[in-house]
């Protein structure tokens, strides 16, 4: 949906964060919300009620639709973290799973949150 | 251990910046957090990095202007931390935030929240795909990622920062495929008799008219009088419906919509905190009630900036100076006398940059749908509720915003009714035949964000409990 500005005079893209295993270039400063908005399928996660997809929305750390997994962790606003070399970010599909074991990356991290979210809810 | 500060303030835009630096001058020991990597919140996002670019000359003067004050608050002595998120606030004051998983409290005799304002939530049917987003994302991403849209782009809403955008991106070379303006007929008869108090601020009147003239100059569609906005697709955004001022219907091929109807002050912090707010019927929002140096009915805690009612950035820093003389007060840094004798230029000032905003209030109102939406309407996006099942729920015995949490669980995803707030307590006024200022909002309740237990896990609270 969205393009870099050429801008000669703006740093390169080097560096290298992998979208579900995809390597993809990233710009120092910019956040993995930015980058997503820039893929073919700039999808975040879809959603735990009805698996709908969501993009990146307010960009602000208010919406929380940007939600994925970066480097193990789940649930984690994407619009407020910026890249750094290496990163892995995985798309965050439907409801959180709680870890089997304490050292399954692959599992989401338990989130208390106010209200009852339902993630880190199994069912 | 906590550490203790004679100020703490939450948020590093124009108006916690501007308090940092009054209050170090005072000699207040200060620390500032931010959930951001960099200082400038919204409007100066990532202005250290870009100010001297290139995207940022087409950002504009209005822009770059925020280096300086980014620089000074570099400068001023007070202890920044980027990249955290108060998630409690508690009476003492014992704030509670997180940075890299670590979670803290720090003890401080006075608070000044500076949290800024976020865009107003739009809900129309659609707003959800993939392929809409708000203008002010839109202009998050040119900032902080200089991206623009890949292809011609529809922009439907109104309001300064949709006009600005708009320049901003014809500048960097974007396309726009037309606008659909939706700000309700009749502008300037509203606008008329805050017309002369605006004058005051004439040369941002007159950049407005630049900025229109700018516009049309571009030659995309204009359409005025916009009711009834729409997106199809089914994952994603491919259409949009809406209905014109002569009441015809139209149909258009979108890939990329950006909405705004305008901001509202964020209000979270304040209503976990139990301080009392005023329904402001001029900006149709909630706003913390505040005393002449911006302190809420809890004592010590201060609101500067949009999140005490929606006046701009310039207004944001001279309120941010007149919390931290107040907290300076307060704290017993200065006496009474002192005190007025800094806030009274400070006084005068805010009241020309706030000369303008009756008028633009007036000109731009959130379009009327925005509280009745249709019933196929998402209306809480977290946990994906429609405008027909909030009215369904609220059929039952004439319940507030929290009977209809419990009801349906609108407001409890993971943004807390940041998103669906407002639109669920105009539906319930609209259902109970009540003014929306009756109807309040939901308790907010900690943890502010969402926090993983093993962030709790590593508080140090240092035995006592």
């Amino acid at each position: 949906m969205f393009r870099k500005l050429h801008d000669p005079g703006e740093k390169a893209l080097d560096l290298t964060v992998t979208i579900d295993g995809q390597a993809v270039s990233a710009e120092p400063g910019e956040s993995v919300a930015a980058v997503l908005l820039r893929l073919d399928s700039p999808i975040s996660r879809t959603t735990p009620v009805n698996g709908s997809p969501r993009t990146p929305y307010c960009m602000m750390g208010v919406c929380f639709e940007c939600l994925a997994n970066v480097d193990g962790m789940a649930s984690v606003q994407t619009c407020l973290v910026p890249v750094r070399d290496g990163m892995r970010i995985t798309r965050q599909h439907g409801r959180r799973v709680l870890a089997v074991t304490p050292r399954d990356e692959t599992a989401g991290d338990v989130s208390v949150s106010s209200g009852g979210s339902r993630q880190g809810v199994s069912q | 251990m906590s550490r203790a500060v004679d100020l703490l303030i939450v948020g590093a835009g124009p108006a916690g910046m501007s308090a940092a630096l009054r209050a170090c001058r005072l000699g207040l020991s200060v620390l500032v957090v931010d959930d951001q990597p960099a200082p400038g919140g919204q409007i100066w996002r990532a202005v250290e990095t870009r100010a001297c670019t290139r995207t940022g000359q087409l950002l504009g003067e209005e822009y770059t202007a925020g280096l300086q004050l980014a620089r000074a608050f570099h400068e001023s002595g007070a202890l920044y931390e980027p990249r955290t998120q108060v998630w409690q606030i508690e009476p003492g004051w014992q704030v509670f935030m997180s940075r890299d998983q670590q979670a803290q409290c720090v003890q401080a005799a006075n608070v000044v929240l500076a949290t800024g304002a976020q865009e107003r939530p739009a809900p129309f049917p659609g707003w959800t795909l993939p392929g809409v987003l708000p203008v002010g994302a839109a202009q998050i991403l040119l900032k902080t990622a200089r991206e623009i849209p890949k292809g011609p782009v529809w922009v439907a809403g109104s309001g300064p920062l949709v006009l600005l955008y708009m320049v901003q991106l014809l500048r960097a070379g974007g396309t726009i495929a037309g606008w659909l303006d939706t700000a309700p007929s009749g502008g300037w008869s509203r606008a008329l008799p805050h017309l002369a108090a605006a004058m005051r601020a004439w040369k941002d009147i007159l950049k407005g008219v630049r900025w229109m003239r700018e516009l049309r100059r571009a030659g995309f569609p204009i359409v005025r009088g916009v009711t009834q906005l729409r997106g199809e697709g089914s994952d994603r955004l491919e259409h949009v419906v809406y209905r014109t001022a002569d009441g015809q219907s139209q149909r258009v091929a979108v890939d990329l919509l950006l909405v705004h109807e305008g901001v509202v002050p964020s209000i979270h912090m304040t209503q976990a905190l139990g301080c009392a707010h005023e329904w402001r019927a001029d900006q149709r929002c909630l706003a913390p009630s505040v005393d002449e140096w911006g302190q809420t009915s809890k004592p010590g805690i201060f609101v500067a900036g949009d999140g005490a009612g929606i006046g701009g950035a310039r207004a944001a820093c001279t309120r941010g100076e007149l919390a931290a003389v107040g907290a300076a007060l307060r704290a017993g840094k200065l006496n009474e006398d002192e005190a007025r004798r800094i806030a009274s230029p400070l006084r005068r000032t805010l009241a020309d940059q706030l000369s303008i905003r009756p008028m633009l209030d007036a000109l731009y109102p959130p379009r009327a749908e925005l509280f009745e939406p249709v019933d196929e309407t998402v209306v809480c996006r977290c946990e994906e509720l429609t405008a027909g099942q909030i009215r369904a729920a609220a059929r039952i015995g004439q319940p507030g915003p929290n009977q209809i949490k419990a009801f349906t669980r609108a407001g409890m995803g993971p943004c807390q009714g940041r998103q669906c707030g407002y639109t669920v307590a105009h539906i319930l006024a609209g259902a109970h035949g009540k003014g929306v200022e009756q109807i309040g909002f939901y308790r907010i309740r900690p943890p502010l964000k969402p926090l993983t237990l093993g962030e709790l896990a590593s508080l140090d609270t240092g035995g006592d409990t």
